[in-house]
């Protein structure tokens, strides 16, 4: 009867109905169906965003390229060059042109990747920027996001297997009040207090600059990656662990009354094998497909940590772009940040109908 | 009905945390001007950045601004955007569930198609795009771009409530006496619409502040229109992290920290209303109960289990 509790789980219960001839061929489809269904939704998405990046500009009260020249004007004091007025010409195109002109215009340079060259580090290119910024932040939402779901995970095992006891009235509640702080104040207090009073850590960027040679063999330099990053990580995995504590949570409180639970408690085996082989393993599945789903929804948050710490990744250069309004540089980051989290929808969609076959009904 | 509710100790904490902020919204700003003679702009250069006392009960900034005034301010216009980005997209969120739910086949799958989109496409970035190219954006347009962004998740849950509804004996009754669906929407279903959308309401109100707290940390916004996000802002941007004036930008935070606490609070009491085996209360109860029951009738012996054999 063993089988009974892991039976339940329904990755395991998947093959054992494929085994009817009949059902198994008509199975294999519906995943692909539902797939496709949400490859086209994204293309849509895709397409969406970058229809908006294009009207935003030209539907709000001030006119973009005029504001760029008074912007080049402002910083340097002098009138953009012929090159600086080509390249606003570029992006925003010739004003006589129809609408219709500039639009396949963008099209065009956007499927060569042109993005246009930053007015901040003129004569930068826009894309090596962010391609220098990206792995920055890939590895603060990584790490930040892995380890808050192992901690939520656990607590939240721990939490739901004796809802109402005393570490359960103690830690939720804070649990509560630590998912509604926002992440960018919390990292002010960790710089106010801990870098600037005590002196502890650094305030801000991402690795000692007098740390050479810059390479991940050398460990000198990776130390000090990962005592740069430690408060950006830390403000980062207090407010993210939240949510995988309350979902894991109630998840188990449903499946400790689950009836093979309850067997394996009476079997008499150890509430510790009961707890994490019985109930934790079948209330994890939400989590798991959670964790590649909230990948995209991060970005965000470590954008906004990143602009507290001056973390030289994307969020610090959104931030730094906001403030002088550079323009082509915003535009070619958010258009960088909506495909970074649509690839990473789609991979948890992905990952979803894999793991779970009840999404298919729901499709 | 309204006992129940209010008697769970988390709804009642998490409205009434709620309620205070609403309040302090509504009188702050004359409670400031009128009686205490201070706007945002008002200056006091004998006291810069001077910490908390009696005549400055927040302190002051680095230019010798009363911070309290800024915070009594700041509380009106972040509920401000709150209530008017809640109001909107629940709106729109009632509008497209209804529809999608009760009109079905065509109109259904081009409103999912359309929900779909809204709930992948990233909000805070388009919120950035937009709020760049128009300088000094007024609160307004932040709550309705806002709003434009946070409809989804009502408009599906209301879709679910409306399809369900649509099938239940009493709005077929209502068109087999041949009233007319305008009127079945309005005057019979809404109501029950209400029971959803109120939590959602709540939610919706603070991702508002919350979202319009993260743009103004990145400089999105009117400077003559403090809120809680734009102080932080300002107090960050004015090295107060450095100089240690705490006073500055702690109390913004914590009433983000608060206002979010307290929805997260009265959804976790509604949820535990609505699903009993999530009320810790009960599962204490239940487990005095069992324990208690155990010390009467001896343990089940696993051999005589219905199951049979147990390995």
């Amino acid at each position: 009867m063993t089988t009974s509790a892991t039976s339940t789980s329904p990755a395991s219960a998947a093959p054992a109905l494929d085994e009817t001839p009949s059902r198994g061929r008509r199975r294999v489809p519906p995943n692909l169906i539902f797939l496709a269904k949400r490859a086209v939704t994204y293309l849509a998405v895709f397409l969406v965003s970058v229809v908006l990046n294009f009207v935003l500009p030209r539907l709000m009260p001030n006119d973009p390229a005029q504001s760029m020249i008074r912007d080049i004007y402002d910083k340097t004091g002098q009138r953009p060059s012929e090159y600086q007025m080509s390249i606003i010409h570029n992006m925003y195109g010739d004003p006589n042109a129809s609408i219709w002109e500039q639009f396949w215009n963008y099209l065009v340079q956007l499927a060569h990747l042109d993005l246009g060259r930053s007015i901040m580090y003129y004569p930068m290119k826009v894309t090596d920027l962010i391609v220098q910024a990206l792995p920055w932040t890939v590895y603060l939402g990584l790490v930040s996001t892995l380890l808050g779901w192992l901690i939520g995970t656990y607590l939240g095992a721990r939490l739901g297997w004796r809802p109402g006891r005393l570490l359960d009235t103690i830690v939720t509640p804070f649990a509560m009040f630590f998912s509604s702080i926002p992440p960018f104040w919390l990292g002010l207090l960790l710089v106010w207090y801990l870098s600037y009073s005590k002196g502890l850590f650094p305030a801000q960027g991402a690795v000692n600059q007098r740390v050479r040679p810059a390479e991940l063999t050398n460990l000198d330099w990776v130390l000090s990656i990962a005592y740069h990053s430690l408060l950006p990580l830390v403000c980062l995995i207090v407010v993210g662990f939240t949510g995988w504590l309350f979902s894991m949570r109630n998840m188990m409180i449903t499946t400790v009354n689950e009836d093979y639970v309850h067997l394996a408690r009476a079997k008499g085996l150890t509430p510790e094998r009961v707890r994490n082989a019985y109930a934790a393993r079948n209330a994890l599945l939400p989590n798991v497909t959670g964790l590649a789903m909230s990948m995209g929804g991060v970005l965000m948050a470590v954008v906004l940590a990143e602009a507290v710490f001056i973390y030289p990744g994307l969020g610090g250069l959104i931030g730094a772009s906001t403030a002088v309004r550079d323009y082509p540089l915003m535009q070619a980051l958010l258009l960088i940040v909506i495909v970074l989290s649509l690839i990473f929808n789609f991979i948890a969609d992905s990952v979803y109908v894999l793991l779970d076959p009840r999404t298919r009904e729901g499709s | 009905m309204l006992r129940r509710f209010l008697g769970n100790p988390k709804v009642g904490i998490g409205l009434a945390i709620i309620g205070l902020f609403t309040l302090v919204a509504l009188l702050g700003k004359p409670f400031a001007a009128e009686i205490m003679g201070r706007t945002p702009q008002s200056i006091f250069p004998e006291a810069m950045g001077a910490s908390p006392s009696w005549t400055h009960p927040l302190g002051t900034t680095s230019s010798g601004q009363d911070v309290f005034t800024w915070m009594l301010y700041g509380t009106y216009n972040s509920m401000f955007v709150g209530f008017a980005s809640a109001i909107i997209a629940s709106a729109i969120g009632i509008a497209m569930g209804t529809a999608a739910g009760f009109l079905g086949g065509a109109v259904d799958r081009l409103l999912n198609g359309i929900i779909l989109i809204f709930q992948n496409l990233p909000s805070f970035p388009v919120l950035i795009i937009a709020a760049t190219f128009w300088r000094e954006m007024p609160l307004l347009v932040v709550s309705v771009l806002i709003g434009l962004f946070e409809w989804t998740g009502g408009a599906r849950r209301i879709r679910a409530q409306a399809l369900s509804l649509r099938g239940r004996d009493f709005t077929t009754a209502l068109r087999t006496i041949g009233e007319s669906k305008l009127r079945i929407v309005f005057v019979e279903v809404m109501p029950h619409l209400f029971g959803i959308l109120s939590p959602i309401f709540l939610t919706l109100i603070a991702a508002g502040v919350g979202m319009q707290a993260s743009m103004a940390m990145l400089g999105i916004g009117n400077a003559a229109e403090p809120s809680w996000g734009l102080i932080i802002n300002y107090a960050f941007g004015m090295n107060a992290l450095f100089r240690g004036m705490w006073w500055w930008f702690v109390p913004p935070g914590l009433c983000l920290a608060l206002l979010g606490f307290a929805t997260t609070m009265v959804n976790f009491g509604l949820d535990e209303i609505t699903n009993p085996t999530l009320s810790t209360r009960r599962m204490t109860l239940m487990r005095r109960f069992l324990k208690q029951n155990r010390r009467i009738t001896p343990r089940a012996d696993a051999s005589t289990t219905p199951t049979g054999a147990v390995s």
